[in-house]
């Protein structure tokens, strides 16, 4: 890892000796996860507890005529087979909408499906039984009549008037539509050199984690109170909804997020199986648990990505762009998920395309339809690489068509790194952003110019290798405009509570979550770096909605500026609340003190005067020895949200070093580089791995990844050996570099950083594969680049 | 049917339906869940295993057919302290995020160590690419391998 600092400010409450932050620590609790200790939900057994199955539609379009499920009740072992119809009593319908995304529409969607499916993998019927296996053996015997209704598959004529409406009562097939026109485009067009045009098209995929998604609900009549176990990002937001739905109050619903085995955004939604188990609990009065099997993770995981867009650039001779124009198309199957809604991504796309350039003119259509395929929603960097790949690709285009160096027309068009703050066209406001100095720090890393004059050597010996640039911004850090303001009871600010435990250690409970980004780490640095206390002595404590703050959890790049700041604040509110004590005890001043190695130490000479241990101690144990009304108060909470800017914009840059077989179109990545700006880094280590694995995401959606749909709405490679995800065998190394510029709406000055590597990956791959092709002519805007789609681009097949 | 074979070191005897694979028989009947269920396809390499000294996928053997074998799991591995070394490694270097195929990476990646006393990156990645992590891009588990087999290559030198 190599840093730039951009902006050398001192962080005084951070920069402490001993501070951990900026140190690559290990994170805590490890151990547990290496030695199969860990205690993901589908480890979960409770007493009494049923398993339950979903029987799912083999069609992508159907009326349900009839369920016989009568044999399959009677199967030893079956506790209850369970209809849509006979569920509804429990759980009610939801429709998922946002009232700031202007008119989008959603029909109502129950738990399990009544009358009617509606794509290709939506249940129609709960099996509930001692164990799964005999659930599955009954579910075989359950006997549904269908009536096959034309499926809408193509999105391109979804809207077509002879196609079927799939929600009658919403008039047409269209769930979103928005249109932006910023500048003077036409006439930036009318004044360009140069006007390059393309199609890209974006292959559906989904986010494969590795654990499947997998709930306990424990309906414990007698307390009236739910408990639901899941590896759930937003546990908050869970038992809201949940309680909403279940006709309870918040106060009855508990969510416990232990371990969780990969998430991406895939594990943020409320999805219909996982609100069908909270029901099916609280009907049949016991503990039921849910784990989808992998067709059912391919089958019901949210898609995302499935976008055409037409792209238009315009360019001048001397490489200043003009005008950026899209014109995108995406089908999000039959129903807007549940709550986050299934436009953000199209709205995304419009958000940021041409994001990192100068140019003020740009003009946007999207257009979100519906179809009979299984729903799409957000997955890690949502709608930042179709975004990405479109602008990135559209740029490279025009300096082809100009004869002009990738990196030479992007160094013209990028936003100057002193010209913030500034704002985008479609109105994203930048705070501080580092283009050129991370295009500058990205070319010394890769030694651009070497690799070219070896591109040129090879070229001669028939090796087509290429390499591909990509600029990028990243929304990070949301504030309540992401979701809270068009309704959605998803919390945007999150909280921190910190206490001295009776040994003096520190307890630390936050409303983030933890699935391996390092949310237990970052917020253990924090506090012990602010308070004094080595980082083994902080216990961290998340993921449970009885014993953590309020908060929105982690997602969206928000984990580590938002409840990294909450924890910073809390911490220097202790810190306080301990120096006052000390000072008591001590008959100082608190200006005199401070805390250093876990002890009370002069704040002049650093010398020891009282272990914390001694302090709490006193202050649990003895407190009748404290001077008369000092009152200690060992405890603190601070919530945090940012305010000033409804979204941490990041930057950063990518380039993909590859070779491309033209013979069997295989293409085999050789290096690539991330050099980006996540502000304050907390956790070098961690934030690079962060990169790295967001990055072999966005190389997998560039060469591998597609959710493979018949024209009837089948999905025809719903497993792993034939839906592809990056392995080791093919993945490059991945050099990291930083440029650092700290937010100022923070003390802490970190910005997110999760979702920058997905965000340039498949453009950097998608440009290298076409720099590498250029001597053959071949242009490709289509992801994932598979062997069949270069050697069809190549005219070879 | 009935079945006797040894799990990490101990002796089991159980009941078990002739369809019941070792991957569900280890987690659900033994209760050691380290061992992952993440294809059930024998793609993933999440439910990897030892039986009889060789690494298999859990999830693609029936339990019946570990009659009278030795079979060692990530618990096994790890009370034993065969591959401390290698989890110190993937510790200091993150080499995992969410945790959910790490036992079965260290299953694998302790398997090429003892074939092999100090593979090369590509033989890392070659030996590994059976195994699918989603979270790290597999870069910082190739680190841990490398480092592991390195410092052990200098402790027998």
């Amino acid at each position: 890892m190599t840093v730039t600092t951009s902006n050398p400010e001192v962080l005084s409450e951070l920069d402490r000796p001993n501070s951990y932050i900026g140190k690559s620590v290990p994170r805590p609790n490890l151990e547990r996860l290496m030695q199969g200790r860990g205690l993901y939900v589908s480890d979960m057994e409770l007493p009494r507890m049923g398993h339950v199955v979903f029987l799912r539609s083999p069609h992508a379009h159907a009326k349900i005529a009839g369920i016989d499920a009568a044999a399959a009740r009677s199967v030893p072992g079956v506790i209850a087979v369970v209809t849509g119809k006979e569920l509804a009593a429990v759980i009610t319908p939801w429709v998922g909408v946002l009232s700031h995304l202007k008119g989008l529409k959603s029909a109502p969607q129950h738990a399990i499906a009544i009358g009617r499916v509606c794509w290709q993998g939506e249940a129609v019927a709960a099996i509930v039984a001692t164990s799964r296996a005999v659930a599955e053996d009954a579910a075989e015997i359950v006997r549904v009549d269908y009536e096959e209704l034309e499926a809408v598959t193509d999105m391109r004529t979804a809207l077509d008037p002879a196609t079927p409406v799939i929600h009658p009562s919403l008039g047409d097939n269209l769930a979103f539509e928005r249109n932006l026109d910023a500048g003077e485009v036409d006439a930036a067009f009318a004044g360009s050199d140069a006007v390059v045009e393309a199609d890209f098209i974006f292959g559906r995929h989904t986010g494969v984690t590795l654990e499947p998604r997998s709930v306990v609900a424990d309906w414990n009549a007698a307390e009236v109170r739910l408990t639901i176990y899941q590896g759930t990002q937003a546990p908050h937001m869970v038992q809201n909804l949940a309680a909403l739905h279940l006709g309870l109050s918040e106060s009855q619903v508990r969510v416990v997020c232990k371990d969780v085995g990969g998430s991406f955004g895939i594990k943020v939604h409320l999805y219909a199986d996982e609100m069908a188990t909270y029901a099916l609990s609280k009907l049949l009065r016991r503990p039921i648990k849910f784990v989808a099997d992998r067709v059912e993770s391919f089958n019901t995981d949210i898609h995302a990505r499935d976008h055409r867009c037409l792209g238009r650039i315009g360019v001048r001779r001397d490489g200043v762009i003009t005008a950026f124009e899209i014109d995108d198309l995406t089908g999000i199957g039959p129903y807007s998920m549940y709550p986050r809604t299934s436009a953000i991504e199209a709205n995304q796309v419009v958000n940021l395309v041409g994001g990192p350039y100068v140019t003020k003119n740009y003009r946007a259509r999207t257009r979100v339809v519906l179809q009979n395929k299984n729903v799409m929603c957000q997955y890690r960097a949502v709608g930042h690489p179709i975004a990405c790949s479109v602008t990135e690709g559209l740029v490279d285009l025009a300096a082809a068509k100009i004869g002009m160096d990738p990196v030479e027309i992007r160094r013209r068009n990028l936003i100057a790194d002193n010209a913030y703050p500034c704002a985008s066209p479609s109105g994203l406001r930048f705070e501080l952003l580092s283009h050129h100095a991370a295009m500058n720090k990205l070319m010394t890393m890769m030694d651009y110019d070497a690799l070219r004059a070896e591109q040129a050597a090879l070229r001669s010996k028939g090796i087509h290798r290429g390499i591909g640039i990509a600029s990028f911004i990243e929304v990070t850090n949301p504030s309540a405009a992401f979701y809270g303001v068009g309704g959605a009871k998803i919390s945007s600010q999150d909280g921190v509570a910190v206490r001295l435990d009776a040994q003096g250690s520190v307890i630390c409970q936050t409303s983030i979550t933890e699935q391996g980004q390092g949310s237990e780490s970052l917020t253990a640095q924090i506090v012990g770096s602010v308070l004094g206390v080595s980082m083994e002595r902080v216990r961290v404590i998340l993921g449970d909605t009885d014993n953590t703050p309020y908060g929105g959890g982690t997602w969206a790049s928000r984990g580590a500026g938002i409840g990294g700041e909450a924890a910073l604040q809390a911490a220097k509110v202790l810190r306080r609340n301990i120096l006052d004590v000390a000072a008591a005890i001590l008959q100082s001043s608190s200006a005199e003190l401070d805390i250093a190695d876990n002890a009370i130490v002069n704040a002049g000479d650093g010398a020891s005067r009282m272990e914390l241990r001694e302090l709490a101690r006193i202050v649990y144990f003895r407190p009748d020895t404290l001077p008369p009304g000092v009152q200690p108060e060992l405890m603190a909470t601070r919530h945090f949200v940012p305010r000033e800017y409804p979204f941490a914009f990041t930057n950063g840059v990518q380039a993909s070093w590859l070779e491309v077989d033209t013979d069997t179109g295989f293409v085999k990545l050789l290096r690539h580089w991330v050099v980006e700006d996540c502000g304050t880094l907390i956790n070098p280590q961690l934030v690079d791995e962060q990169i790295r694995g967001g990055v072999v995401q966005g190389l997998g959606a560039a060469l591998f990844e597609k959710c493979a749909y018949d024209e009837r709405g089948q999905l025809t490679n719903a497993n792993m050996a034939d839906y592809l995800v990056p392995m080791s065998g093919e993945m490059p190394d991945i050099d990291v570099g930083h440029v650092v510029s700290p937010t100022a709406e923070t003390e802490l000055g970190a910005k997110g950083a999760g979702e920058a590597g997905t965000a340039g990956a498949a453009a950097a791959v998608a440009n290298a594969v076409n720099d590498a092709l250029r001597p053959f002519g071949a242009v490709i805007t289509e992801i994932p680049l598979t062997p069949q789609t270069i050697l069809t681009a190549l005219g070879r097949i | 049917m009935p079945i006797s074979l040894e799990v990490n070191g101990e002796r089991v005897d159980a009941q078990v339906l002739p369809r019941l694979n070792l991957a569900d028989f280890l987690r659900e009947q033994l209760q050691l869940t380290g061992t992952h269920v993440g294809c059930e396809h024998g793609v993933c390499g999440a439910c990897t295993v030892r039986v009889n000294g060789e690494i298999v996928r859990s999830c693609l053997m029936l339990a019946v057919q570990t009659h009278g074998a030795s079979v060692q799991t990530i618990e096994g591995l790890s009370d034993s302290g065969e591959v401390a070394d290698l989890q110190a490694a993937f510790r200091n270097r993150n080499a995992l995020q969410c945790g959910f195929c790490t036992p079965g990476m260290l299953m694998a990646a302790q398997d090429l160590l003892q074939q092999q006393a100090e593979p090369n990156r590509e033989q890392i990645r070659e030996h590994l690419s059976g195994n699918y992590c989603r979270c790290t891009g597999y870069q910082a588990i190739i680190d841990a391998v490398e480092t592991t087999a390195r410092a052990r290559g200098s402790r027998t030198a």
